[in-house]
């Protein structure tokens, strides 16, 4: 009797392990698809099918496609973006966080709530004045427009999520530090930031990786060649070289490649992240 | 030190000032803007004409206005009801078995894998489907081919009957991880000694999945649906990549409409219309969910 449970057992232990595998390489497979037919010529993938695994690895495909698309300019572009967003709408959002959160603002469930109605506003209700905005004051097809807009919009729910940090912040420390004579300013940087850098890098990340991943307002904005961003590329890309399909996917490949070193140096912070900002 | 507590929290005004003042700049002001647009007749230049609420007269006989919110509506089965279903199931599954009979370690590196499509921009993964759904060479054509069931190939993203199924497919896809990585993090915080009894009390499996499990993480649940109906309502990227709405109005959505609107046929006053329309369809519904989530705790 007891052999045959543990027969059962090991048996529905690997067929569930089986079934989840093949779930797995399911949901994985685009990305293998992807990469395959990046690396085939034109006349191998008409020949052999788009599911065959490349004969050799061919580089020419993305060799030209990234020299076509100007990838490297791309790539700084996305990445200054990024970047000055992630410094900005953290720094924007610990202002006004540290205002809200620890002190003591007459109008604050208000201002959270205008914080909260801004997270789940669509860009579209916002798209036509910005981009008449930024036409009149010269800051249309410029990054920096990009920038800010993204850099508001995070911090809104960068604001959000930081009050509810700091408002259960330790409060004999604060009255500590205030009864040895620290100003605002020594408290905030010396003793909140401090204490709060885990929060603070996990919204880094998201902001980066928000913004990396942005498209409709890069798309309104940034109209010249040499001012977009990686995915805004591959849509461009796409729509200029409908017929042919290696470097289709070659442009696929490369808007999907720094993501997945981003998942690779970001994993933890990511599933750490997503599920903070749930609760919160 | 005589007003300890009150006065030492006083004074913070002027931390929120860059703050509110980019709010009012780049969201409030053109928040505004864009309703009092949406009661002109504009194309952009020249002067805008009041018309009153003829754009939403007009939206409300338009039949693509009402493609596009049905489409909408599918994108929340696709990216809420059904992600939220499955995940739940995933996570569990993943929780309670996997990691109980093949360690902890197994259970993240498929959370991971399945969360993956997340962390690509949308507009990608539009460009990586349709290169999938491509008529001749496309890879779920070439699949289905392989398995023999010729008959079942078509041209997904571009006939009519299978477009909007197509980017429904691709979304589930894209979505799934999400709900599963928000669940199997609520899972742990659940006490193990309430399954221990309802163990002893002779509970099978799905007893305790609906009993405990649904019951405990129903915050989570209740943010999974609210955050993926609100981007169900939001989407525009994997349209623009993958079908630009069509073919016809087949996969026309809200957002998509209003940039048509805007920067294609120059009715910026209609485009703000249906803009401003999308906008309180979201706001009234988080409204509604968080009432009823609070409503609820009470």
């Amino acid at each position: 009797m007891v052999s045959k449970s543990l027969i059962a057992d090991g048996v529905s232990k690997s067929l569930s392990l089986v079934i989840l595998i093949v779930l797995l390489l399911a949901v994985l497979s685009p990305f293998a698809i992807i990469t395959f037919n990046t690396f085939k010529t034109e006349a191998e993938l008409y020949t052999r099918g788009p599911l065959s695994l490349p004969k050799s690895l061919d580089l020419t495909t993305l060799r030209e496609t990234w020299a076509r698309v100007d990838y490297t300019t791309k790539l700084m572009n996305s990445l200054v973006i990024s970047t000055a967003v992630a410094f900005l709408a953290v720094g924007l959002s610990l202002l006004n966080a540290y205002a809200l959160g620890i002190g003591q603002i007459r109008g604050r469930a208000f201002l959270l709530v205008l914080f909260i109605l801004a997270i789940t506003l669509p860009e579209e209700v916002l798209a036509y004045p910005l981009y008449y905005f930024f036409k009149s004051v010269g800051l249309y097809n410029t990054r920096l427009a990009v920038i800010l807009v993204l850099t508001v919009l995070h911090a809104s729910y960068g604001t959000y999520l930081l009050t509810s940090v700091f408002s259960v912040f330790s409060r004999e420390l604060i009255d500590a530090a205030m009864i040895d004579g620290c100003n605002k300013l020594q408290l905030l940087f010396k003793i909140i930031v401090p204490l709060s850098k885990p929060s603070l890098s996990v919204l880094f990340v998201f902001f980066f990786i928000w913004t990396w991943n942005a498209f409709f307002l890069p798309l309104i904005f940034l109209v010249s060649n040499t001012k977009q961003t990686v995915p805004l590329a591959a849509a461009v890309f796409q729509t200029q070289h409908e017929t042919l399909l290696t470097p289709q996917s070659a442009s696929a490949f490369l808007g999907v490649l720094p993501c997945l070193i981003f998942f690779v140096l970001f994993q933890r912070t990511l599933t750490k992240g997503i599920t903070v900002g749930a609760l919160k | 030190m005589t007003h300890k507590g009150s006065s030492l929290y006083r004074g913070y005004a002027l931390f929120l000032l860059p703050g509110v003042l980019a709010f009012l700049v780049l969201i409030l002001f053109p928040f505004l803007a864009n309703i009092g647009l949406s009661f002109t007749k504009w194309s952009g230049v020249g002067k805008p004409v009041w018309i009153g609420l003829a754009n939403y007269e007009r939206a409300i006989s338009d039949s693509s206005f009402w493609a596009s919110f049905k489409n909408n509506l599918l994108l929340i089965v696709a990216m809420t009801i059904i992600p939220t279903i499955v995940g739940l199931f995933l996570a569990a599954f993943l929780f309670d078995y996997i990691a109980d009979k093949f360690g902890q370690g197994v259970a993240s590196i498929f959370r991971a894998g399945f969360y993956l499509p997340q962390i690509i921009p949308l507009v990608v993964a539009g460009i990586v489907w349709r290169w999938i759904y491509q008529p001749q060479w496309g890879a779920l054509n070439g699949l289905l081919r392989f398995l023999g069931l010729d008959s079942l190939a078509r041209p997904w993203l571009g006939d009519h009957s299978t477009a909007m199924y197509a980017v429904m497919g691709m979304m589930v896809w894209f979505q799934i991880g999400y709900p599963l990585v928000i669940f199997m993090a609520a899972l742990q915080r659940i006490d193990p000694e309430l399954y221990e009894a309802a163990a002893l009390d002779g509970a099978s499996w799905l007893q305790k999945f609906f009993r405990i499990t649904i019951h405990l993480i129903r915050p989570e649940i209740a943010v999974v649906v609210l955050t993926t109906a609100i981007h169900a309502l939001k989407i525009f990227a994997p349209i623009y990549s993958m079908t630009r709405g069509g073919p016809g109005k087949a996969t026309i959505v809200a957002s998509y409409f209003s940039y048509q609107n805007f920067f294609e046929r120059s009715n910026v006053g209609y485009g703000a219309t249906i803009a401003t329309i999308l906008t309180l369809i979201i706001v009234l519904l988080t409204i509604g969910f968080i009432l009823a989530q609070t409503r609820r705790e009470e």
